[in-house]
């Protein structure tokens, strides 16, 4: 800890209630309490050591030139012509098409997971089945891998020449280059968040509750909207937020199978990116400090969430 | 409710929880399972419940089988041992719940909450969530959220195991003093002696899955049935070996040589020995010379061991009103009474060498102290 309570003069007592400003946030923590005897009086002192000091300059500095100073670096830049030239490239067909399809596919993404993410973390934990402990392990890697090699599978698998492809060919089924490869693209790349989120407060839950249920009449049906789901919905909240923003912001995957038709299949990310290749940095911040502030808008209502339900249950 | 038990198992693999469990319950009769831990008490009551499922065996509820009947229609309340109350819900929910389940209307639903809420002496704390309350507070609730249904049974898994002490004692006291008020059939599960005694009108003692013996809490103590039950319920000397006691001449019949005959068992109440310091002026009609070799105080009593002439040790009960008694006393030790579990009989043997005179204790069976209760 950053805490150095051995400083002259100062006690060590187990008995006293030491505060530890530290539980909350790391880095922005109150300074620990010192017991100090001066003038025959055991008064608490606010003790900051150098070596304090030191440690956490260099943690803000380093937060300071890897977050802040990028992101405020686009801002700049977005808002380097004024305000003027910040609205027209927004409002450019192309871009606002862009942005309102990212946003479109990415609500459709998340409540497409908050459903079969949260069915599948209940399967997960309460159903005991064969290749149960592996299937366990694979929900994590569309999120591992590297996006690029997600879109080329989904490129190889829903293609004109695989076999499922030819086959919903055959039916006039198409799932690459529209909204829908999209979505599937989307909904690949966030596979574990609402699973990794729901899934420890189902194994949580007790079951005597659900039995409790039962006993007083309840059907199933009942149980499960009343009692179970109520116990898992800040994990789908936050699981769900945390899917709208990566969906939001995926670009590897998207730019494979998405066709990157402008105004029509045109994702944000893949737009910024087309503009930068024109070397239009102004127009690309633009739109990137519309995605970010969402991002960051979404990040703040998970915390402020995780918050209140901590001081809840 | 009257319930019938016939011939109940419940298997886990290979190991049988319950093994061929019978037995019946009258209707408004507050029942304690008693047993040790792991006895199968537990399983006994999530299969009344419906909980669980029985390997094999039916269970009648007024004379009806419900073996088929899922839990939600039995028309049971069940305590959890851990209260079990919904965390999302504030107390006033949590006691609704059933209530609303069953689509009533929400003025009655109010009212039975309320009536409930001042039963329980939680009045005011209906908007409260269950981690805002203390463990005796959050025990009341789970009781008044299986009773605001109205159960016809109500089934109550180590109601008090999670309290402490003190808490414990006077919600015991309170429950009865509930149920009493509103003859609900209750049966309830504990491994505390004490517990089932205070509480219960009706004992069944459950050891390995199977029921040892039913009764009232006096019967079962003063007429055990196995030498389990003599054992497991209040205190007992064993007498590993046989002994002559004066005044037990019918001792002798169960001796093998210098044991007991294979399978017989013999055991000693502590209250049934009488300790006389060998200077009283009564002592000469008494028993066994025997020597005090630790003695301390219990607070409501003195805790005595003494050693036979034979080198048997004996613990008893010294009241406080009597004579001290220190290590080193030589003292003339009377036994009242002892029960005898043979293969052949079960027989509760009365010292001879004192008959016509003052009983220690009468025992008339339950019936005969009928209205006492």
């Amino acid at each position: 800890m950053l805490a150095d309570r051995t400083a002259e003069g100062s006690l060590h007592l187990a008995h006293m209630p030491v505060v530890s400003g530290c539980q909350e946030s790391f880095l922005f923590c109150r300074p620990p309490l010192n017991y100090v005897w001066r003038d025959r009086k055991l008064k608490v002192m606010p003790t900051v050591t150098p070596y304090q000091i030191a440690v956490r300059s260099l943690l803000i500095g380093y937060l300071l030139v890897l977050v802040v100073m990028p992101i405020a670096a686009v801002y700049a830049e977005g808002f380097s012509l004024g305000w003027t030239p910040f609205w027209e490239a927004l409002t450019a067909v192309i871009a606002w098409k862009a942005i309102l399809l990212t946003v479109k596919l990415s609500v459709v993404t998340t409540v497409i997971q908050a459903v079969i993410g949260t069915m599948s973390a209940f399967v997960l934990v309460r159903c005991r089945f064969w290749g149960r402990r592996l299937f366990n392990s694979l929900v994590d890697l569309p999120f591992a891998l590297p996006t690029a090699v997600s879109g080329l599978m989904l490129l190889t698998l829903l293609g004109p020449q695989s076999l499922l492809g030819s086959w919903l060919q055959a039916f006039g089924i198409s799932l690459l280059f529209n909204q829908t490869a999209i979505v599937i693209g989307m909904v690949f790349i966030t596979f574990p968040f609402v699973i990794r989120t729901v899934q420890p407060l189902i194994e949580q839950f007790d079951l005597a509750e659900e039995q409790a249920s039962y006993t007083l009449g309840a059907s199933k049906v009942y149980t499960f909207c009343k009692v179970l789901l109520p116990a898992v919905v800040p994990g789908i909240i936050a699981g769900g937020l945390l899917t709208f923003s990566r969906a939001l912001a995926e670009f590897g995957a998207l730019s494979l199978i998405s066709g990157n038709l402008p105004g029509k299949t045109q994702v944000a990310s893949v737009f910024i990116y087309g503009e930068i290749e024109n070397f239009n940095t102004q127009g690309a911040a633009a739109v990137s400090i519309v995605l970010l502030t969402l991002s960051f808008l979404v990040l703040w209502a998970v915390q402020a969430l995780q918050k209140r339900r901590g001081i809840v249950t | 409710m009257h319930i019938e038990v016939r011939d109940l198992v419940k298997t886990f693999g290979d190991v049988a929880a319950v093994n061929k469990a019978s037995f019946q319950i009258q209707n408004g009769h507050l029942v304690g399972l008693l047993g040790p831990s792991g006895g199968g008490k537990t399983s006994i009551l999530r299969m009344l419940a419906g909980l669980e499922q029985p390997t094999a065996g039916e269970i009648y509820f007024d004379g009806k089988l419900v073996n088929p009947i899922p839990v939600q229609d039995r028309g049971i309340g069940f305590v959890f041992q851990h209260y079990a109350l919904f965390k999302h819900m504030t107390v006033f929910e949590n006691v609704a719940y059933g209530l609303k389940v069953k689509k009533q209307k929400r003025q009655a639903i109010n009212e039975r909450v309320y009536e409930l809420l001042q039963l329980i002496g939680l009045e005011g704390t209906e908007n409260k969530y269950p981690h805002q309350l203390s463990g005796g507070q959050r025990q009341r609730v789970a009781f008044a959220r299986a009773l605001a249904p109205k159960p016809r049974l109500l089934l109550l898994d180590e109601p008090f195991a999670a309290i402490d002490a003190k808490v414990r004692k006077e919600l015991r006291l309170w429950l009865r003093n509930l149920i009493n008020q509103f003859g609900t059939t209750t049966i309830f599960v504990t491994h505390d002696q004490d517990e089932a005694m205070e509480v219960a009108d009706d004992l069944i003692i459950v050891q390995k899955g199977r029921v040892e013996q039913q009764g009232a809490p006096w019967d079962i103590y003063n007429h055990p049935a196995s030498a389990f039950v003599a054992s497991f319920i209040g205190e007992s000397n064993k007498l590993k070996a046989p002994v002559a006691l004066q005044g037990f001449p019918e001792l002798s019949a169960y001796r093998a040589g210098g044991e007991w005959q294979e399978g017989t068992q013999v055991f000693i109440r502590p209250e049934a020995i009488e300790l006389r310091a060998t200077h009283h002026p009564q002592t000469a009609e008494a028993g066994e010379p025997g020597k005090i070799t630790h003695v301390h105080f219990r607070g409501d009593a003195w805790y005595v061991e003494v050693e036979l002439a034979g080198g048997m040790t004996l613990f008893t009960y010294q009241p406080l009103h009597q004579e001290a008694l220190q290590a080193g006393d030589s003292v003339s030790v009377f036994i009242q009474q002892l029960f005898v579990f043979a293969p052949s009989d079960i027989r509760i043997l009365e010292n001879r060498s004192r008959k016509g005179q003052r009983r220690l204790y009468v025992y008339p069976t339950t019936e005969k102290r009928s209205g006492s209760k």
